[in-house]
């Protein structure tokens, strides 16, 4: 099975300082994969390059054939502390914007809106289509980005610490969500509370200057010590312990 | 109210009348984008600098107005490309362009020999005093401005919403933060005689705050501040007629205080 996205001896960095470097990395079909890591360590830098937001400094970064081009399939939720809330823009704008991503021209504004419609409904935010953002609660101001990214029926689903300023009860619905949607699309997920998505997630990668693949979800502290990854696994709340045996 | 219509008879207020349609619609489409996007103060550094072209154009003795857009256009592009290229930090860039501008000025005005007598009804405005030709360069302004928002008004939505997300969608997002910065840029030189250099940032943003008071959607906001943008200046515009004091700052008092009236009556009911 040929990679969605394959990187290659990958360096990244800013101004000529490099952040992350030599990263090799495959994202298959169906994939579900955490990215966690300490802060300041590349996570987001990461993203960025295989958002094309950022240009390799070495490396490259490969789109299986089918899905290369001008735009490419993928979902894109970014961290909401980073969004402006008293922009005066509606949930149905918001959601609606993330048609910019759809490949095709042929696409008509009644598709875009009926899809929106639908999305909203699914997501149980239909009621608050025309509120403005600023209005919105952290779980809803999630929903509504969510949708956004989902618009444009992605191949791939890139998720920034989805779980920041949300509370734990729709955090909870959102990865069950997120299981749900990686029936059909591959879910790249980072995260700083490694505890909460190794529960969910298929694989994992340890992103601290250099990226570790972990084909699974079971991650031992001396594991992370051994990939030079100054986490510490540790959970909080209702969630146990024994998080890191596979969930099923 | 006989005495109202009756102002209408006189050509100077015809053209008034002209002034403050085309500079509200200008100013409440331009003025809501600027709002929206925090680039207020990008804005008054463009007003700023604007007032070195017109200092230029009194010293070689050309029109004014064609000094501002040179000025003006230059100190947008300036500040965008040595905030991006160059690295320097925003704030500081538009500082520079700010004062620069304004001390060009005032070395050219105080070069050029004589009397400068027009230069009050730049730095405060007077829309009783707009000629034809300015007129013509307003609508023409307005007409710009309106195809531009209307043709491309989603994918300027969402590059001022979220840049990172239009560029990640392959927008072309460095190209329209140039076309809009020139847009505001040629929007400020050009109702400059309405306002002034001084007050020209009011119209573009106190209009938008109160608009912004009834509706979060972006486009009703455009429509909105122009509305409320036009009925202000039409206010400020009789009072200042009636009580024989200067139009532009006339127009500005009015503006604030409806946008006071306005959230104090939000505030209670």
């Amino acid at each position: 099975m040929e990679p969605l996205i394959k990187i290659q001896n990958l360096t990244l960095g800013y101004d000529k300082v490099p952040v992350l470097q030599n990263v090799n990395l495959e994202i298959y079909e169906n994939d579900f994969l955490g990215v966690i890591g300490p802060n300041g360590g590349g996570k987001t830098t990461l993203l960025k390059a295989i958002l094309g937001l950022l240009k390799p400094m070495s490396g490259k970064i490969l789109f299986r054939k089918d899905i290369n081009g001008q735009k490419k399939p993928i979902g894109y939720l970014p961290q909401v502390k980073h969004m402006d809330r008293n922009f005066p823009i509606t949930v149905f704008d918001v959601v609606r914007s993330g048609s910019l991503m759809k490949n095709t021209k042929s696409v008509t504004e009644a598709d875009i809106r009926k899809k929106t419609e639908e999305l909203l409904v699914e997501m149980g935010i239909a009621n608050i289509r025309n509120k403005a953002i600023g209005e919105l609660s952290g779980g809803q101001m999630q929903r509504v980005f969510l949708c956004r990214a989902l618009l444009s029926d992605p191949k791939i689903l890139i998720l920034d610490e989805p779980d920041t300023f949300v509370d734990n009860r729709f955090e909870g619905e959102l990865y069950e969500k997120l299981r749900l949607l990686n029936n059909h699309m591959a879910i790249v997920l980072v995260s700083h509370d490694v505890g909460t998505i190794s529960t969910y997630v298929k694989t994992i990668a340890c992103v601290n200057s250099e990226l570790h693949y972990h084909p699974n979800n079971i991650i031992t502290q001396e594991q992370l010590n051994s990939y030079n990854c100054p986490i510490k696994l540790i959970t909080h709340g209702e969630i146990p312990h024994t998080v890191l045996k596979h969930h099923h | 109210m006989s005495t109202f219509i009756e102002l209408f008879a006189y050509e100077f207020f015809q053209k008034a009348f002209l002034a403050a349609i085309f500079a509200s619609i200008s100013c409440g489409i331009v003025g809501s984008y600027i709002v929206s996007r925090r680039i207020v103060f990008i804005s008054g550094g463009i007003t700023h600098a604007s007032f070195g072209g017109i200092g230029l154009a009194f010293l070689l003795g050309f029109n004014p107005l064609v000094g501002a857009v040179i000025f003006a256009v230059g100190a947008a592009l300036g500040i965008q490309f040595i905030t991006t290229v160059a690295k320097v930090r925003e704030d500081s860039s538009i500082a520079i362009f700010w004062s620069f501008g304004m001390a060009l000025g005032i070395i050219f005005v105080f070069m050029t020999p004589g009397y400068t007598p027009n230069l009050m009804s730049y730095l405060f405005g007077n829309i009783l005093t707009v000629t034809i030709s300015e007129l013509i360069w307003m609508f023409v302004l307005n007409v710009v401005i309106i195809f531009f928002f209307s043709v491309f008004f989603r994918k300027i939505l969402y590059i001022a919403f979220d840049e990172e997300f239009a560029r990640a969608a392959g927008l072309p997002v460095a190209l329209f933060n140039y076309l809009t910065i020139t847009l505001i840029a040629l929007t400020v030189v050009l109702n400059i005689r309405v306002v002034g250099i001084i007050l020209i940032l009011s119209l573009l943003t106190i209009p938008q705050a109160t608009a912004n008071l009834f509706t979060n959607n972006f486009k009703n906001l455009l429509i909105l501040s122009s509305v409320i943008a036009f009925l202000g200046t039409m206010a400020g515009l009789f009072i200042s007629y009636f009580m024989d004091i200067p139009s532009g700052a006339t127009i500005i008092f009015t503006l604030v205080v409806v946008f006071a009236i306005t959230r104090l009556y939000k505030h209670f009911f």
